[in-house]
């Protein structure tokens, strides 16, 4: 899922002060805190996603950053100055907003100089930035169009190009592809990463789609009502999420909630009215604590017979990590098939297999009696 | 044949549209055909003569321009044209100026209290107008409301001559029209994208270089909109210039009343209303024109 191979700056590096530094940032509307003392530091030349459902609170933040809401509390550093004071227009800070809000009057090319204009460049300067810009979203031809004579993918080209023509400090990105259709949305989340890298600008977007997020941030901060549940990247949220709604919310995961009855060093066991798991770590938890085994559908097996005990990761999860059940259900599309198996104890879990080969020797279908199995070492155990 | 096609053949498509074009045709075009007419007939005692004579085979078309030289040749005429057409276009540059600041405070007041304000611009209406351009006339006499008070307070010692100047004429004209500015005017920004403002802020831009660069052009059709409501009333209004207007507002309406009336020409009274129709109704067809040219170019 993540295709993020960008060599890009992602902890800390050089160990001095973070570029963008949101400290106990608060924002209240009436009693409702939409941002709860969010504290979030960004490096130079960062990626970073809010991702999040509606309403988490994720675009107040992105809001603050711009100059829109002022907080209710807290502090907004940029290069160690707070800016918490500044206006809009004071700010070095750009924003690329949903839906773009290209001037409709403007062609692209006013649209492009709108903010180098305000700030009283010379006209050959002025021309010879928007003719670069115009060359980085290639749209040169386009110049003289207004915005409705662009197509959904060239109007957020022109929204970015107008938001980078100031060179900004930092460059927002409102739900940067949520206007555009999903075959297009893949295509040009890369692009818009090789436009910003191209440039070097720290980054901050909010999304609600955690494939965009992946693809395009370097880091992901998660957040739901008001605060940030886990920041990370990509591959971290996915694979050791810290809580049961990141866990949920980042791709798609079977809970299995449980006991801890074994607790040692090396390994626990978790009894769940589906099955007992053998975990091969050890936890911080204690013996009788509830806890839930967060297992990914990929990280599953399937198949009408049981497995061998040598097919198992190791011999001491033998009895262990398996449950048998009916195949309720089965998407098929296409690169892989999704099966929503029913446990004997009721508990329904999602698996899905890679379809590697063109036929397979057994298909699976629906009402199939099939053992589904998967390995301790790639579970996640959650304790909130 | 797709669904559109069905539609759009329908017989019951021409219908309804063709009932609003048979209304105006009947009250408007043929009334208006009609003035023509009358404007190059040739009086005759109290009749006119038909434009169209047919005596002994032959067809006679007797059309007299008379009315048209002569008010091309009368200053007087012409001035009253011009003295129109500057009372209108003042009456619609304050009324921008009063409307704009209104219609905007009104759009972006909070939408529950936007039906209060917009009640509050149509209330005048529930009175007739007429009664309200009385109104003033007590208000700004010489011993009227105004010169009394002022009076009474010490401030002046004669009454200052309010009515029947050309004060109390634009005065009357803005006061009645100002709606008809506000109305399309708040129906325009209150359907702006205040996104636009923000992006604009965003770019650097103060509020009020956002105001004038991103507002101002993006309200054009309400600005024009509004002004056609009040320029084109404005240049032929007959009654708040015969109630408020004196002797030196000459307005095109007062001198179309006269020779209506007073002189009984009514083939120059005619001639006067086409040219006044003509005068309003050119610019209106080039603008229109402009406007279809442009469709789409501002979604504003």
């Amino acid at each position: 899922m993540a295709t993020n191979s960008n060599p890009r700056p992602e902890a800390p590096a050089n160990g001095g002060a973070p570029f963008l530094q949101i400290k106990r940032i608060v924002k209240k509307f009436d009693d409702v805190f939409a941002v709860d003392e969010v504290t979030l530091d960004i490096q130079q030349g960062e990626i970073f996603a809010l991702l999040g459902s509606s309403g988490c609170g994720k675009s107040t933040l992105l809001r603050m950053l711009a100059g829109f809401e002022t907080p209710t509390s807290g502090q907004i550093l940029l290069a160690g100055q707070d800016i918490v004071t500044l206006a809009p227009y004071e700010r070095p800070i750009n924003m690329m907003f949903q839906s773009y809000a290209l001037f409709p009057h403007l062609t692209v090319w006013d649209n492009i100089a709108f903010g180098l204009r305000r700030d009283g460049l010379p006209k050959p300067e002025i021309e010879a930035r928007v003719a670069q810009m115009l060359d980085l979203v290639q749209l040169k031809a386009y110049a003289k169009r207004k915005p409705h004579q662009l197509s959904g993918g060239q109007q957020q080209r022109v929204a970015l190009a107008r938001s980078l023509a100031k060179r900004p400090k930092l460059l927002l990105l409102d739900e940067p592809l949520g206007a555009l259709d999903a075959k297009l949305r893949e295509r040009t989340q890369l692009e818009l990463v090789g436009i910003i890298e191209q440039v070097g600008v720290t980054c901050v977007m909010v999304t609600h789609d955690q494939e965009e997020a992946m693809t395009m941030a370097t880091r992901i901060g998660v957040m739901s009502e008001g605060k940030i549940l886990q920041i990370g990247r990509p591959d971290e949220i996915y694979e050791t999420p810290n809580c049961r709604f990141v866990a949920d919310f980042i791709g798609s995961v079977n809970l299995f909630k449980g006991n801890v009855e074994e607790d040692e060093p090396d390994h626990v066991v978790i009894a769940s009215p589906e099955c007992k798991h053998y975990i091969n770590h050890g936890i911080t938890g204690t013996a009788g604590m509830a806890v839930h085994v967060a297992v990914r559908p990929e990280k599953m097996s399937i198949r009408q017979t049981q497995p061998l005990d040598g097919e198992r990761e190791s011999l001491a999860e033998v009895g262990f990590n398996m449950a048998q059940g009916v195949i309720q259900d089965l998407a098929y599309l296409g690169s892989l098939t999704t099966y929503h198996v029913k446990l004997d104890n009721g508990t329904v879990v999602k698996v899905t297999h890679t379809n590697a080969a063109r036929h397979a020797a057994i298909r699976l279908t629906w009402g199939d009696r099939v053992y589904v199995w998967w390995c301790g070492g790639d579970v996640v155990v959650l304790t909130r | 044949m797709s669904i559109r096609d069905k539609v759009t053949g329908s017989w019951g498509r021409s219908a309804v549209i063709g009932v609003p074009m048979v209304f105006l045709l009947a009250v408007f075009l043929l009334p208006f055909l009609i003035v023509f007419k009358i404007s190059v007939s040739e009086m005759d005692v109290v009749l006119f003569k038909d434009v169209l004579t047919w005596t002994d085979d032959v067809v006679t078309v007797s059309v007299k321009l008379g009315n048209y030289i002569a008010l091309a040749q009368d200053s007087l005429y012409i001035q009253t044209y011009l003295s129109s057409l500057q009372f209108a276009a003042m009456t619609t540059a304050i009324c921008l100026l009063i409307a704009y600041p209104f219609a905007y405070f009104m759009a972006r007041s909070p939408a529950d209290k936007r039906p209060a304000l917009l009640m509050l611009v149509m209330l005048p209406f529930w009175t007739s107008f007429l009664l309200r351009v009385y109104a003033w006339k007590m208000l700004l006499a010489d011993s009227g409301v105004f010169n009394n008070m002022a009076m009474a307070l010490g401030l002046i010692s004669e009454p200052i001559k309010m009515m029947n100047t050309p004060f109390s004429l634009v005065l009357g004209m803005v006061y009645t029209y100002v709606p008809f500015m506000i109305l399309p005017l708040y129906a325009n920004l209150v359907k702006m994208d205040l996104r636009l403002l923000e992006a604009a802020l965003d770019l650097g831009a103060t509020p009020w270089q956002a105001f004038w660069r991103i507002t101002v052009p993006l309200s054009k059709s309400g600005i024009i909109a509004g002004s056609m409501l009040v320029f084109i009333p404005c240049v032929g209004e007959f009654v708040i210039p015969e109630l408020l207007g004196g002797p030196q507002t000459l307005m095109i309406g007062r001198v179309l009343w006269d020779e209506f009336f007073s002189n009984n020409d009514w083939p120059m009274a005619a001639t006067v209303a086409v040219v006044m129709v003509l005068l309003i109704i050119v610019p209106l067809a080039l603008f229109n024109k402009h406007q279809a040219e442009t469709a789409g170019g501002g979604r504003a």
